[in-house]
C-alpha cells in the first residue's frame, strides 16, 4: 500500500555511483566513469595547489619591491605554479576527466578498450604528483617549468631531480590514456557510428591522443638524458662535457609545444558540443572542424623552434619555424569561424555552459592572435621573455583550456552526477571568471609590451598600477573559481534530480540514464543519424 | 586475433641473432673504420630494431592499421631529427655582423 509510493525514492535506479560503496570500490574500480571522478578530485586538488602559488605571486607583485616573499622563494613559486598547473592540471584535465567519462559513452561502448591500463594511468599520475609535492615540501625548485639547461643541470641547488622524476612518471599516465582512447575510438564504435558521425569531441580526443602517444616519450627521454648527464657526466646538454644546451630546448619543446594542443584541442571539442547544443543547430562545417583538429595535432609538432628565436638558434631554422607557426593559425581560425557560423541564425540560449563556450571563443581568439606577434621573428625579439608572453599563453591555457574544462563540467554535470546545479549561480560564476580573467591578464599584455620581463620578483615603480590591476583581477578570478566549486559540491547532495537529457542534446551519452549504469547501456546502441541532428532538415542536406 | 602461431624456434633464432649482432657491435668498436664507425654502428642497430619490430612485436603479421601507427612513430622521430638538424646545419651560415656593417651604406650623417 503506502510503501509503493516510497519505492522510487528508496530504491534509486542502479547506476555507477550507487553500484558499490566503500573506498575499495573506488580505488580498485575498473569503471571508466569512476576513474574519471578519481581524476576529477585529483586534478581539482592540484588546481588548488597551483592556484595558491599564483595567489602568493600576485600578492607579492602588488608592490614594486615585492610585498611578500624573498626573491628565491618567488622563483620557486612561479616554477611550481607552472609545473603543477601544466603537468598535473591542464594536461590531464579534459582528457582524463571528461575524456575518460565520455569517450566510451560517446562511442556506445561499455568501457574503454583497456580498463586496467586506465586505472594504472591514474595511479601513475598520483605517484608522479607525489614526487612533485615532495619536492615542494623539501625545498622547491627554481628553474622555471621549462628546466632549461645548463641552469637545471649544473647550477640549481634545488629539487630538480625529484620534480623531473615526477614529470617523467606522470608522462606515462598521459601515454596510457592516449593509447586507450585511440584503440577505443578505432575498435569499439557502436554499429552505425562511422568516423564522420562521431561527435567532434571524439575527433578532438583522437587528435589529442596522437600527440600524447607520439610526443610524451620525447619529454621522458629528455628528462632521462638530463638525469644521465647529472649522474654519470655523459656530455649531452652541458658544453663543459661536449654537449649543447640548445639541444635540451629542441627536445623539450618538441613535446612541450604540442602539449599546448593537448590542453586546447579537447577544450575545442567541448566547445563544439556546447555551441551546437545551445544554438540548436548542426555544427557548421563538421568535416573541416574534424580535419582541423588533426591538422593542428600534426602542424603543432613542427613549430617548436618559435620558442627559441632569441636563444642562438640558426636564423634560417627560425624562418622555417616562424612560417610553420603561422600555418597553425589556419586550422585554429577555421574552428573559430565555423563556431561563429554555427551561431548564425541559431536559437541561442545562454545557459552556463554556453557562457563558458562563448568566453572560450573570445579569449582563445585573443590568445591565438597575440601568438602571431610571437611567431614573427622581429616582434618576438622585443616581446620574448616579457609579460606579453605570460599574458598570451594564459589567454590560451586559462582563457581557453580552463574555460573549456569548466564549460564541459557544467554541460555534462547532470550526466556525471545525476543532479542539476543552481543555474543563476552558475551564470554569475561564469561571468565573474570572464571578468576576473581579463582584469588579471590583459594588463600583462601592456606590461610586456612596455618591457617588463617575466620571472622577476621586482619591477620599476611605473609598472605598479598595471600590476595592482592584475593582482586585483586575480582576486576576482579566485572568487569566480570558488563559486562553481561550492555549488557543484552542494549539488552532489542537494541539487534537484536531473532527467537523462536536460539540455535536449544529441549524442549517445544522452541516450542513457543520468547517472549512467555501470555498463553504460542496457543494449549497445545503433547509430542511424549524423552528429548534431538538432535541425534534421539541415542535417539531411549536408 | 587471427595472427598465425609462430614456432618457438623462430623466437630463439631471433634472440640468438640479436645476441650475435650485439657481439658484432662490440667487435666493430675495436676496429677503426674512420668515418664509417658511426655508419656501421647505426646499420647494426637498425638491423636489431627490425628484428625486434618484425618478430618480437609481431608487426610481420599485423594489420595495416598497426603498420601505419608504427610508420607514424618513425616519421615523427624523423621530424624531430630533421628540424633539429635544420638548426645545427645552418647555424654557421649566419652572416657575421662585421660583414653587414662593412657592406652596408652609412645611414647616419
Amino acid at each position: 500500500m503506502s510503501t509503493a509510493t516510497l519505492e522510487p525514492r528508496v530504491h534509486a535506479p542502479r547506476n555507477y555511483l550507487n553500484a558499490d560503496y566503500g573506498w575499495k570500490s573506488w580505488l580498485f574500480t575498473l569503471d571508466h566513469k569512476r576513474i574519471a571522478l578519481l581524476y576529477m578530485v585529483s586534478v581539482s586538488f592540484f588546481f588548488i595547489i597551483g592556484g595558491s602559488f599564483a595567489v602568493l605571486m600576485r600578492i607579492h607583485l602588488v608592490e614594486p619591491q615585492g610585498a611578500l616573499v624573498q626573491p628565491e622563494t618567488y622563483n620557486k613559486l612561479f616554477t611550481l605554479h607552472g609545473i603543477v598547473m601544466i603537468f598535473f592540471f591542464l594536461i590531464p584535465s579534459i582528457p582524463a576527466v571528461l575524456g575518460n567519462f565520455l569517450v566510451p559513452l560517446m562511442v556506445g561502448a561499455r568501457d574503454l578498450a583497456f580498463p586496467k591500463l586506465n586505472l594504472l594511468s591514474w595511479y601513475i599520475y598520483i605517484v608522479g604528483g607525489m614526487f612533485t609535492l615532495y619536492s615542494a615540501i623539501a625545498g622547491g625548485v627554481d628553474t622555471g617549468w621549462t628546466f632549461y639547461t645548463p641552469y637545471s643541470s649544473t647550477y640549481s641547488n634545488t629539487q630538480v631531480t625529484a620534480v623531473a622524476i615526477g614529470v617523467f612518471i606522470t608522462g606515462f599516465s598521459s601515454i596510457l590514456t592516449g593509447l586507450n582512447f585511440i584503440v577505443t575510438i578505432h575498435k569499439m564504435r557502436a554499429p552505425g557510428l562511422t568516423w564522420f558521425r562521431m561527435p567532434l569531441f571524439l575527433w578532438a580526443m583522437y587528435a589529442t591522443s596522437i600527440i600524447m602517444v607520439l610526443g610524451t616519450p620525447v619529454l621522458a627521454i629528455t628528462l632521462f638524458l638530463l638525469a644521465l648527464e647529472h649522474l654519470f657526466h655523459v656530455g649531452i646538454f652541458s658544453p663543459a662535457l661536449g654537449g649543447d644546451p640548445l639541444l635540451f630546448q629542441h627536445l623539450f619543446w618538441f613535446y612541450s609545444h604540442p602539449a599546448v594542443y593537448i590542453m586546447i584541442l579537447p577544450a575545442m571539442g567541448v566547445v563544439s558540443e556546447i555551441i551546437a547544443c545551445f544554438a540548436r543547430k548542426r555544427i557548421f562545417g563538421y568535416k573541416i572542424i574534424a580535419f582541423s583538429s588533426v591538422a593542428i595535432a600534426v602542424l603543432g609538432f613542427l613549430v617548436w623552434g618559435h620558442h627559441m628565436f632569441v636563444t642562438g638558434q640558426s636564423v634560417y631554422a627560425g624562418l622555417i619555424f616562424s612560417m610553420l607557426s603561422f600555418l597553425v593559425a589556419i586550422p585554429s581560425a577555421i574552428k573559430v569561424f565555423n563556431w561563429t557560423s554555427t551561431l548564425y541564425k541559431g536559437s541561442i540560449s545562454y545557459e552556463a555552459p554556453m557562457l563558458y563556450a562563448l568566453g572560450f571563443i573570445g579569449l582563445f581568439t585573443m590568445g591565438g592572435l597575440t601568438g602571431l606577434f610571437l611567431a614573427s621573428l622581429a616582434t618576438d625579439v622585443h616581446l620574448n621573455g616579457t609579460y606579453f608572453i605570460v599574458a598570451h599563453f594564459h589567454y590560451i591555457m586559462v582563457g581557453g583550456a580552463v574555460m573549456g574544462y569548466l564549460g564541459g563540467i557544467h554541460f555534462w554535470w547532470p550526466k556525471i552526477s545525476g543532479r542539476k546545479y543552481p543555474d543563476m549561480w552558475a551564470r554569475i560564476g561564469a561571468v565573474i571568471i570572464f571578468i576576473g580573467f581579463n582584469l588579471t591578464f590583459f594588463p600583462q599584455f601592456i606590461l610586456g609590451y612596455l618591457g617588463m620581463p617575466r620571472r622577476y620578483a621586482f619591477y620599476p615603480a611605473e609598472f605598479q598600477v598595471l600590476n595592482v590591476m592584475s593582482s586585483a583581477g586575480a582576486t576576482v578570478l579566485g572568487v569566480g573559481y570558488m563559486i562553481p566549486l561550492i555549488y557543484l559540491i552542494w549539488s552532489m547532495r542537494y541539487g534537484p534530480i536531473s532527467e537523462p537529457n536536460p539540455w535536449g542534446a544529441t549524442g549517445l551519452e544522452w541516450k542513457t540514464a543520468s547517472p549512467p549504469p555501470t555498463e553504460n547501456f542496457a543494449q549497445i546502441p545503433v547509430v542511424t543519424e549524423e552528429a548534431y541532428a538538432y535541425a534534421p532538415e539541415e542535417a539531411a542536406g549536408d | 586475433m587471427s595472427q598465425p602461431i609462430v614456432p618457438q624456434k623462430t623466437y630463439v633464432m631471433v634472440f640468438l641473432g640479436l645476441i650475435g649482432l650485439t657481439i658484432l657491435t662490440t667487435g666493430v668498436a675495436f676496429i677503426d673504420l674512420g668515418p664509417f664507425n658511426t655508419v656501421a654502428a647505426l646499420a647494426i642497430a637498425f638491423s636489431k630494431m627490425l628484428l625486434v619490430v618484425l618478430f618480437f612485436m609481431g608487426v610481420r603479421h599485423s594489420s595495416g592499421l598497426v603498420r601505419i601507427i608504427l610508420v607514424a612513430g618513425f616519421f615523427w622521430l624523423a621530424l624531430l631529427i630533421a628540424f633539429t638538424m635544420s638548426d645545427y646545419r645552418t647555424r654557421s651560415w649566419t652572416p657575421a655582423p662585421d660583414s653587414w656593417s662593412s657592406s652596408a651604406p652609412p645611414t647616419h650623417p
